[in-house]
């Protein structure tokens, strides 16, 4: 909420206190007090030269210096190298023509084969490092496509009301109605979607059924702040209706989008797991960390270790991104800023 | 109000109708006959076969089909499954036991969540936020078949503080463990929300007021803080409860619970379109009450949301 | 496994005795005694099962869900035993010099749950409406030996009496049959032939819900998806009278749940342990579970429409090295914990006639040099493109199918080194749907649960040319020849050993690559004694006890 930060002593930023856009035609005469009789105290002086910076670099510059921001990020490239470059962590091939000896079935950890073996006798480490590609890929794609599908959809909805409101609002009740995994199980047995199983047809399937939800919360959170005293200030400036929904309104409407997206991210990669369960997720020679957390339901109470490594990842992505998302937020959120 | 209120009930035929076409066609553009999976594998000969379609009208063309569909429906006639059965006692018998299942979820999730996102968003970075972000995390990352089997072979069968299965009648007691499982991704959602909400509003001008002016720092939560942070709240859990009724595939498998996730699942996987579409039918409805019920709980929670 | 020759109740007379082998179900590896006598005998069992498909009509009932409640609600001509034997039931005696004509007599005085007599009549007409093709039976095919079922199950028919059928008397009937099959009076068990009393006629659809039966049990309440409440039926005068107070059929949609119930002691009889409890359920339970062994199978199916697999030099060859390629027993040992049988032929070892070492059987061994050496001597006559992939279909919602497919995959990938990939399919609909319209593009699993116990119901409705389940459009002249041979026999031994040389056939061209028997894991609570499972894997509930 840039207009708010102009006094800002904290941050020692320059001010951006004229807003660009139309102004107002009428020029009214204010009677504004000689300077010698209110001179400038220490703490209303700015500096006024230089390019003021917009919201986003300034979030970017506290951003930067947020201990969970850095550890979030070294674990997200971690996670992106594993994804990108699988070869470099395990010499196993898990996808090889003998990678896997049904004679090792669920063989505890040995020398070279650390997290053990699962109940087909694969090595669990290799399938997990060889699986971050398809989970991760699954997750922040699908969760991109959520936040741009939802959230354009449901801040058209929630911000200019009425028939576009009704419109957008009924289509995804309808979308809705069908429950993710169902819709899901639905759609993928369509011939177009089974015969060309990949990454992408579980990121599309996973789309249709979820921007529904991130669009009901981001109509919640525009309808919230489109009656917030800022924009009915920047209206009243001269701003058009879309440039205040765009400069004004979605930028304090992040904070819950953030949050469920971020926990979404979690759960887009456990359903694709439950998609692959069910026949209908990845192709089977494609590994993901859901298809191996499904697979070791069956052997819970023989072999646990199966069910936690893949668990343990997915987890610590999650986590991740949760965190990021968190540092995000109180990077946008000038005031949770200031009281850190 | 009223008018809107009105309004936005009669949207619901659109809504019914695009909702119901959509899966139809889906369900009818589904690959497999299901006449054949009837069969089970054993042999069926053809006379058989051709009177079977017939009778279900599977060798009429799509919109022949949803069209017979729609004028039965006029009469209340929702149509047969294969198993013989109206599919209205179908929707009769597993609607009640789901809603119910659905409630019990609803509240768990909502005083939970809220209280424990109240608690960590107040205390932010110290042990307790801490404590439940590692909770929510187990909970997003093992998914529900899991986290559910352990719970009832640990409270049901080792403990044996509750029976593992819910019985026929499906009763609100019985029904808490299982609503607990459906509801831990979700309360996951509403902890997060609930405290990210907190965090942004502690700091507000408002709470600054109202703590200067001598409140007591339980009202100046319950009251200020809580009530302006409970707009994303009250949509998630509001957008949640059809996910909850249609969804609860896995916990109504793993407790036995005869609800409509699993009518659902089953006819899915048989493609008994006429089941499938009077659940979603059902479903859609649910959602555009449940959302027309979130809008007026805005107007309530934030003075300045108004509908004519 | 123990085989008894001995024909028991059923009273043939004539030239035909028959003779059933037996394998004694809930005695291979127990270790307690599970047959102490007594109990309480008016203790209601509860049991699981799934919900009846369709309505409970005994040519509707092909499931084992519905099938299990029809078999205790009605009663037929015979009935099987524990071990498979036919046992004598409505049937005072099944006559025939040829195989082709039967004459039938009904033990007179029987009669329905509501009172009304069992006759000839409740027969013939039950066996005509089941046959109608408007009447949309799912069990239509099981009268297709008789004469005139042709003309009745012709597309839009409205014929409804076929012709083979004829009512002596009240208490006699003839049946003809089209071909001479010696084991029509085998088949007599099974829940499409049980008779239907006159009501049921009037409307099938309501009788459906609320069916009057003949057995040990009447049906006396049906929550669908809930539960099915069997009543002991006090008429029933027959050999598989019940011992207990009542059976309350409690409707599971998952195993894994009915287990925790059997455990805490909420359920008595569980038929199926879960695959995620295979390996612990013997500690869980102490002595009360049971490891036996029932008539069915577990196979692959390559179908001889793919390319490099047709019938002949080449696709023989390379069935035979997909075969040794496989280490069953390791699978079963791994996969299943031991709770399956390595399969020796076509059929099941708890059927009269069944013999482990038909010549040919070897290639059931695994032997990985071998099977390498049968896939490069296919490879001589045309070249596997090395990045070929080889699919073994399979259907997710049947539990335990992802897990040994998949172990499968990996031996043909370890031991042929060609490229196998496991290939899931949503439900047992899409598959069926490929496989019965001939589109696989690989493999398949494929498995026969016997109808009635009988080494014909294994072969000929598999692997006759046209049969109904014949998936992998199996044709070979030599071998229906074996099988009509065998058909026409009058001594019932002398009819296995030409089934059995027809599977020598089978060995040579394997349209389907056995894989194991099925064997039946069961267990029960502290409140039952006296549980026994039968020769289809299904529980003796009328035997079942309370403590």
């Amino acid at each position: 909420m840039p207009e708010n930060q102009n006094n800002n002593p904290e941050a020692g930023l320059p001010i951006s206190s004229h807003r660009a856009g139309k102004v107002s035609k009428y020029k009214i005469e204010h009677y504004v007090a000689p300077l010698e009789e209110t001179p400038l105290q220490a703490v209303d002086s700015v500096k006024a030269a230089g390019k003021p910076l917009s919201m986003w670099a300034e979030a970017w510059r506290s951003l930067r210096k947020q201990p969970l921001f850095i550890i979030s990020g070294i674990l997200i490239l971690a996670v992106i190298v594993v994804a990108a470059f699988p070869h470099l962590f395990t010499s196993i091939d898990p996808t090889g023509k003998e990678a896997c000896q049904l004679e090792n079935s669920n063989e505890p950890g040995r020398a070279g084969h650390f997290m053990g073996f699962n109940l087909q006798g694969c090595d669990i480490y290799a399938r997990v490092i060889f699986g971050t590609r398809a989970s991760l890929m699954v997750g922040v794609m699908t969760t991109i496509v959520v936040i741009i599908l939802g959230g354009a959809i449901g801040a058209l909805a929630g911000f200019y009301g009425g028939w576009i409101d009704t419109v957008l609002a009924r289509l995804g009740d309808i979308f809705f109605a069908l429950p993710m995994i169902l819709g899901a199980i639905i759609v993928m047995q369509l011939p177009a979607f089974r015969d060309n199983k990949s990454v992408w047809t579980v990121i599309v399937t996973l789309s249709i059924f979820g921007w529904p939800q991130l669009a009901r919360i981001t109509r919640g959170a525009v309808i919230e702040a489109r009656n917030a005293d800022f924009v009915k200030a920047s209206r009243s400036l001269g701003l058009s209706k879309f440039k205040s929904l765009v400069r004004h309104v979605i930028p304090n409407s992040l904070a819950p989008i953030i949050v469920v997206a971020t926990v979404n991210l979690g759960v887009y990669i456990v359903a694709e797991a439950t998609l692959s369960f069910l026949g209908v997720g990845l192709p089977p020679d494609i590994m993901s960390w859901g298809n191996d957390i499904a697979s070791a339901q069956t052997q819970l109470r023989t072999n646990p270790m199966m069910l936690m490594w893949p668990a343990l990842f997915l987890s610590v992505t999650v986590l991740s991104f949760i965190m990021l998302g968190d540092a995000v937020r109180d990077a946008l959120d000038p005031k949770a800023r200031k009281g850190a | 109000m009223l008018s809107f209120t009105l309004k936005r009930i009669a949207q619901l035929i659109p809504v019914f109708i695009g909702a119901t076409l959509l899966v139809y066609f889906l369900v009818f553009a589904t690959p497999g006959d299901p006449i054949a999976a009837l069969s089970g594998g054993k042999p069926m000969s053809d006379a058989t076969r051709e009177a079977l379609t017939a009778q279900y009208n599977l060798d009429k063309p799509f919109w022949v089909q949803y069209g017979l569909y729609l004028k039965n429906l006029l009469t209340f006639d929702l149509g047969m499954s294969f198993s013989g059965q109206e599919v209205s006692d179908l929707l009769g018998r597993a609607f009640p036991v789901t809603a119910r299942l659905a409630v019990l979820a609803l509240l768990i999730e909502g005083i939970f969540g809220i209280l424990f996102g109240v608690i960590a968003g107040m205390r932010k970075g110290k042990l307790f936020d801490s404590t439940v972000l590692i909770a929510s995390l187990i909970v997003i990352a093992v998914p529900t078949f899991v986290l559910g089997f352990v719970l009832q072979f640990v409270i049901g069968v080792k403990l044996q503080w509750v029976k593992p299965t819910v019985s026929g009648a499906a009763t609100w007691g019985e029904l808490i463990l299982p609503a607990l499982v459906l509801g831990l991704v979700s309360l996951a959602y509403v902890i997060r929300l609930t405290r990210t909400s907190v965090i942004e509003n502690k700091t507000a001008d408002y709470v600054r007021t109202a703590t200067a002016k001598g409140l007591s720092r339980q009202r100046v939560i319950t009251v200020h803080i809580l009530r302006n942070s409970l707009i994303p709240v009250v949509t998630f859990l509001g957008a949640d409860l059809g996910s909850l009724m249609g969804g609860a595939i896995v916990t109504e498998g793993i407790f036995n619970v005869p609800g409509v996730g699993n009518l659902l699942y089953r006819a899915i996987l048989k493609g008994e379109t006429p089941t499938v579409v009077a659940v979603v039918g059902v479903l859609v409805i649910v959602f555009v009450l449940a959302n027309l019920i979130v809008d007026m709980l805005y107007a309530l929670l934030d003075p300045r949301i108004r509908y004519a | 496994m123990r085989y008894s020759h001995a024909s028991k109740a059923l009273a043939l007379s004539g030239a035909l005795a028959l003779t059933l082998s037996a394998c004694g179900g809930g005695s291979s590896d127990k270790p307690a005694d599970n047959n102490a006598e007594g109990g309480n005998a008016s203790y209601v069992v509860t049991a699981n099962t799934t919900e009846p498909q369709n309505g409970l009509l005994p040519a509707n009932t092909n499931e084992v869900g519905g099938g299990r409640v029809m078999d205790l609600i009605f009663t037929g001509l015979v009935s099987y035993a524990a071990d498979g034997t036919t046992q004598n039931e409505l049937a005072e005696s099944i006559e025939t010099k040829d195989s082709k004509n039967y004459t039938i007599k009904l033990k007179k005085g029987q009669t329905f749950s509501d009172g009304s007599p069992v006759t000839s009549a409740s027969f013939v007409d039950a066996w005509n409406f089941g046959a109608a093709a408007k009447n949309a039976q799912l069990n239509s095919y099981f009268f297709e030996s008789i004469k005139g079922f042709d003309e009745v199950n012709a597309a839009k028919s409205t014929k409804d009496k076929m012709s083979g059928l004829k009512i002596v008397d009240d208490t006699t009937f003839t049946v003809e049959l089209s071909n001479p099959e010696s084991d029509f009076p085998l088949r007599l068990g099974y829940t499409a032939f049980m008779p239907l009393p006159e009501a049921a006629f009037k409307d099938p659809k309501a009788f459906g819900q609320k069916p009057i039966g003949n057995g040990p049990y009447k049906l006396t309440e049906w929550n669908h998806d809930v539960n099915l409440k069997l009543d002991v039926n006090d008429k029933y005068q027959g050999p598989r009278a019940a011992k207990n107070g009542g059976i309350d059929f409690k409707v599971y949609q998952s195993t894994e749940s009915a287990y925790n119930d059997v455990m805490s002691d909420t359920l008595d009889v569980l038929d199926q342990i879960p695959p995620n409890q295979l390996a612990s359920y013997q500690t869980d339970l102490g002595d009360r579970w049971v490891n036996s062994p029932y008539a069915g199978n577990a196979t692959i199916t390559i179908p001889g429409y793919l390319d490099h697999f047709k019938q002949g030099e080449e696709g023989n060859l390379r069935r035979a090295a997909i075969s040794r390629a496989i280490d069953r027993q390791l699978i079963i040992d791994k996969v299943y914990q031991g709770g399956k049988v390595k399969a020796e032929d076509f059929t099941a070892p708890v059927l009269e006639g069944y013999n482990k070492d038909i010549p040919g059987s070897d290639v059931l061994d695994f032997n990985a040099d071998e099977a390498k050496k049968l896939w490069a001597q296919a490879d001589e006559i045309s070249k596997w493109a090395s990045d070929a992939e080889f699919t073994v279909g399979y259907n997710v919602d049947g539990a335990g199918n992802k897990e040994y497919v998949e172990a499968v995959v990996n031996q043909l990938k370890n031991n042929l080194g060609i490229n196998a990939v496991a290939q899931p399919f949503s439900s047992f609909k899409e598959l069926r749907n490929k496989v019965t319209s001939h589109k696989m593009t690989g493999g398949f699993r494929t498995g026969w649960q016997a109808d009635y116990p009988s080494l014909y119901n294994f072969l000929g409705p598999l692997f006759g040319t046209g049969a109904g389940s014949n998936d992998g459009l199996y044709s070979s002249k030599e071998f229906d020849a074996k099988l009509s041979e065998g058909l026409a026999a009058t001594d019932p031994t002398e009819g296995a050993k030409i089934f059995n040389q027809a599977q020598e056939i089978l060995f040579k061209d394997l349209p389907a690559i056995p894989l194991w028997y099925q064997a039946v894991q069961g267990g029960w609570s502290n409140n039952v004694s006296n549980v026994h499972f039968g020769w289809n894997g299904v529980p003796l509930y009328n035997e079942i006890t309370g403590k």
